[in-house]
């Protein structure tokens, strides 16, 4: 029970300091002081207090995008585990519903996107499907690498099932799908190298570019969204690459933490040290990717 | 004895590299290949026990080859000298040694006993004649050298994999992963079959494409067009045994697992069919003659396959076919070279009326395309009719149908080349060069058309009584 | 001991994959070169040590990590070229073609009976992979020099196989192989040299005069 209340309040309340966390850590490569930890809160609250303006020519579906995709997000995390604690939902085969849940929230985004009738929002509603198209098989060949080694297609005992042990065995395949998984991170949430999200240029937005009409609460709520995609995707990358279990719950969810927190360190050295790509670069590595992990596959099948 | 086979064009290549004179720098080739000839023909006739534990021996199949390599070397040899005196503008340093560490890998060759050894002199063989083609220093010859040193590397690399598969097998069969090609075929009964399989194919791409086999043979055209005639004569009469006596070994080994030679002789059948009709397609209207000849080479590997795939009769055959092809090859290539020299051209359609011009060397071209042919008195005559009549007995008629097809049609494509190029006059526009027929550029030819004649009327019975031992190694019936 | 031989020859594999989708011939040539040093490293970890061993450990680490890529580089910075130029098959393609080869010889390698001290290792199907991929790099790719890095890469896919017997295989013929290839690579980084000189280019696709009309 406690363990459930847990598991709820980090995935409502921890998102937004991920944002911050990475932001910070962007600022002290620049040598800047940066923007405080709680700033991305600061904006929520400020986002939710002002009006919203909505254009003539959409229709409910612009609306309605911003919501489901929250929906969404927010079922996947109910199926995450955090930590090496059973996540709240779980039952067999959720592994699909969970990839399944982000396919439904992209595409509402999308649509809400088209919905505008803008030109920019067209284009980066075109390139980010074309990217997720390449991202999503990645993504799939690791479930199914994780659900073979722990013979099951929960997605709480897939995740759990790594353990030091298990990497010294299959450390190879392990290798592969830290390194895949890592760069399907970065890629479903639009950060360098796939998507700058710091830019002000819209030929050079993916993900920012479908959100460019939406206001106010609408915004508030997009930008909660990514941040607990990043929650949810990160939570499941920490579970593979840090399998670390101590018996006690209470050090289970510290290490979590410091996991996630260390997570966004992370992300925010790659986005500090490496530009975004060229466009014509990203099939290519986001094809790498899948290649590693599809190899992770083929090793642990054989 | 059989070390100094090898070292000694290793010594000629050393001081061939001292030497600083291009005009006397040649005179190294006879002088070494006069002295290896004399040393092979009396390790022919005496021949020592195997040596350096058992790596090294000369059985019947390896005197074969050696014979007719040591033989076309020497006349090219002398015919080298002749030749180089006309090609004084470049330095024939690499040349020189080029042609003797071939020399020198080729005797390497035919004593080896452990196939990994082989395989190492016959890649050396490679190596070494990749410079020799690139000698015209044109384009085309670099695309050539080119073309011939990537597709045989990748070949021979094939064949090494065919070895280590081999090597694997005996490893399973008894923990003890031998090459010798002794105790390889005591214990190639129970070898593993998949293993032995898998190695049998990859040693055939490896060596055929070294042989020049179709669908493999795409660099030969090229490499034996470009080069000069005399690198020409040594990479179809040399190179060319080398490769065979190398699928000879891999015939033994097949025939002693009991299992595997039958396959083996179908792909042998099935890929000298296709060089022959790979041949007798783009010989018409070949307006290269260097690249006919070639295509000739392709032709006469596609039947030293066939009789080595018939088995039986047809063994003596093939092994008397190394002989010949290696031989007349020598005498169209040189004579070829010496056409080209002369008209600073080597397209029909500039070189007419070779008879008028240059009555030795056209008498010699056109003999040598009446002996490759398979006319009689010459040699290829008795070893090709062999081969086809040991086919209709064996009740392989559609072997037998299909090979005397493509000959004919390999016959009127060559003589449509050749014909018009000896016969009527010399192109008056042609601008006149200082090649003229000498002794030592139509001497060596002409006495390699003396030796096909001597051979294909009065076989000399030391030669039958090898070359019957030869078959006997082989599978053949005493 | 033999597990991390498993992960090194995954490491060769993976090796493969990145050489198949990189345009940077430099960065290749170091590629094939850390495949040649792990190559050198993989006897020791699957047989007993030994004199011979660690011989020829130090021959083939230095021979392929060593003297070879500096061959090659000095035909490449000889001839001025960075980069090579767009390829027949295009990049991504050549990867997926990649990956399908890996898997295939996976396949390939369960009907190949292993001895009882070489089950489940990798050697069969990393060898084959990298077989296919030194094929792959050596038709689709234009520029002379990585063809060669082709040829180097398919020697290595042999020698990968090659280790499994170097306790039963004697000096000399591996001696023998090693120096074949040196004496190859050199030989055609000379005909690269020449190429360079004589088209200004190491483009082969420009050398088409020689064919059938």
């Amino acid at each position: 029970m406690i363990d459930i209340l847990i598991h709820c309040a980090l995935a409502l309340l921890m998102p937004p300091l991920l944002l911050g966390v990475i932001a910070k850590t962007k600022a002290a490569f620049a040598g800047r002081v940066g923007a405080p930890y709680f700033q991305p809160y600061y904006d929520l609250i400020k986002l939710f207090r002002k009006g919203s303006v909505f254009s003539v020519t959409t229709t409910w579906v612009f609306r309605a995008g911003p919501v489901i995709t929250l929906a969404a997000t927010l079922i996947a995390a109910l199926l995450v585990p955090l930590g090496r604690h059973a996540a709240p939902v779980s039952f067999s085969g959720d592994m699909i519903l969970f990839a399944y849940l982000f396919g439904l929230s992209r595409f509402f985004t999308t649509i809400a996107a088209l919905d505008t009738g803008s030109s920019f929002e067209g284009m980066g509603a075109a390139r980010e499907v074309t990217f997720s198209c390449l991202a999503e098989p990645t993504l799939f060949f690791a479930l199914i690498t994780l659900a073979r080694m722990s013979k099951s297609l929960t997605l709480s005992t897939i995740l759990t099932h790594p353990t030091p042990a298990n990497w010294l065995t299959a450390g190879a395949s392990m290798l592969l799908l830290v390194g895949a998984l890592f760069i399907t991170l970065l890629a479903e949430n639009s950060r360098i190298p796939f998507d700058d999200p710091t830019t002000h240029l819209e030929l050079t937005m993916i993900h920012e570019a479908m959100v460019l009409d939406h206001s106010g609460p609408a915004f508030g709520i997009i930008l909660y969204g990514a941040a607990l995609k990043l929650f949810v995707l990160g939570a499941v990358f920490a579970n593979i690459a840090l399998p670390v279990a101590t018996g006690n719950s209470f050090a289970d969810w510290g290490i979590f933490i410091a996991s996630m927190l260390g997570l966004a360190v992370t992300i925010g050295v790659v986005e500090s040290v490496m530009a975004r790509l060229r466009l014509v670069r990203i099939p290519q590595l986001l094809v790498g990717a899948t290649i590693l992990s599809a190899f992770a596959m083929l090793l642990v099948l054989r | 004895m059989l070390f100094a086979l090898v070292l000694l064009p290793l010594l000629g290549a050393l001081i061939a590299l001292i030497v600083p004179d291009n005009r006397l720098r040649p005179l190294i080739l006879p002088v070494i290949a006069s002295i290896h000839l004399v040393l092979a023909a009396l390790l022919l006739g005496n021949t020592p026990g195997p040596s350096a534990g058992g790596w090294i021996w000369l059985d019947p199949l390896g005197k074969i080859t050696l014979l007719s390599i040591s033989l076309l070397f020497t006349v090219c040899a002398y015919y080298a000298v002749g030749y180089l005196a006309y090609r004084q503008e470049r330095s024939n340093k690499i040349l020189c040694m080029g042609l003797l560490i071939c020399l020198a890998a080729m005797s390497l060759v035919t004593v080896s006993q452990h196939l990994g050894l082989l395989w190492v002199a016959l890649e050396t063989t490679t190596v070494s004649m990749a410079p020799l083609i690139y000698f015209n220093r044109n384009a085309r010859s670099i695309e050539a050298t080119w073309k011939y040193l990537m597709l045989c590397s990748v070949g021979i690399g094939l064949a090494l994999l065919g070895l280590f598969f081999l090597a694997y097998s005996t490893f399973l069969a008894h923990h003890d992963a031998t090459l010798l090609l002794g105790p390889l075929m005591a214990s190639a009964r129970d070898l593993n079959p998949s293993w032995l399989h898998a190695a049998t194919i990859f040693l055939l791409v490896g060596y055929g494409s070294k042989m020049g086999l179709a669908p493999l043979h795409a660099w030969k055209p090229d490499a034996y067009g470009e080069a000069p005639g005399l690198v020409g004569a040594l990479l179809a009469g040399g190179l060319v045994n080398c490769a065979f006596l190398s699928i000879l070994r891999v015939y033994q080994i097949c025939l002693a697992s009991g299992i595997e030679i039958q396959f083996f002789q179908k792909a042998l059948i099935g890929m000298g069919l296709i060089s022959m009709a790979f041949a007798a397609v783009f010989m018409a209207r070949q307006a290269d003659f260097k690249r006919m000849l070639a295509y000739s080479s392709v032709e006469h590997v596609g039947i030293l396959a066939i009789g080595l795939g018939l088995g039986k009769g047809a063994l003596y055959g093939a092994l008397f076919h190394l002989l010949n092809n290696g031989l007349t090859k020598g005498v169209l290539f040189l004579s070829s070279g010496n056409i080209h020299r002369s008209y600073s051209n080597k397209t029909t359609d500039v070189v007419k009326g070779v008879l008028t011009r240059l009555p030795w060397s056209g008498g010699l071209f056109l003999a040598g395309f009446i002996a490759i042919t398979g006319s009689p008195p010459f040699s290829p005559f008795i070893s090709e009719y062999t081969i086809v009549s040991s086919a209709f007995i064996e009740g392989r008629h559609w072997v037998g149908g299909l090979f005397l097809l493509f000959l004919a049609i390999i016959f009127i494509g060559m003589a449509l080349t050749v014909l018009p190029m000896v016969m009527g006059a010399p192109p008056a526009d042609i601008e006149p060069t200082d090649y003229r027929d000498k002794l030592l550029t139509v001497g060596p030819p002409l006495f390699l058309m003396g030796v096909i004649l001597l051979l294909g009327i009065w076989p000399p019975s030391f030669l039958v009584t090898l070359l019957q031992d030869g078959a006997v190694m082989l599978g053949a019936q005493p | 001991m033999s597990a991390f031989a498993d992960q090194l020859l995954v490491l060769v594999m993976l090796i493969n994959l990145v050489m198949l989708g990189t345009s940077r011939l430099l960065f290749c040539i170091r590629a094939v070169a850390l495949q040649g040093v792990i190559l050198g490293i993989l006897p020791g970890l699957i047989h007993p040590i030994s004199g011979h061993l660690i011989g020829i450990t130090a021959v083939i680490i230095l021979a392929k990590g060593v003297v070879i890529p500096y061959l090659i580089s000095d035909a490449v910075r000889k001839a001025h070229i960075r980069h090579e130029v767009e390829p027949y098959l295009g990049y991504v393609p050549t990867l997926l073609l990649g990956a399908v080869f890996t898997a295939l010889s996976f396949a390939f390698a369960e009907t190949l009976p292993l001895a009882p001290e070489h089950k489940d290792l990798l050697f069969i199907p990393a060898s084959i992979a990298t077989l296919l991929t030194g094929f792959l790099l050596l038709t689709t790719r234009r520029k002379a020099i990585s063809q060669v890095i082709g040829y180097l890469v398919m020697e290595n896919g042999i020698f990968v196989f090659g280790l499994l017997l170097s306790e039963a295989m004697p000096v000399m013929v591996e001696a023998g192989a090693l120096l074949d290839l040196l004496v190859g690579i050199f030989v055609m980084g000379i005909v690269i040299n020449h190429i360079s000189r004589e088209f200004s280019s190491i483009d082969t696709s420009r050398m088409r005069t020689l064919k059938e009309e």
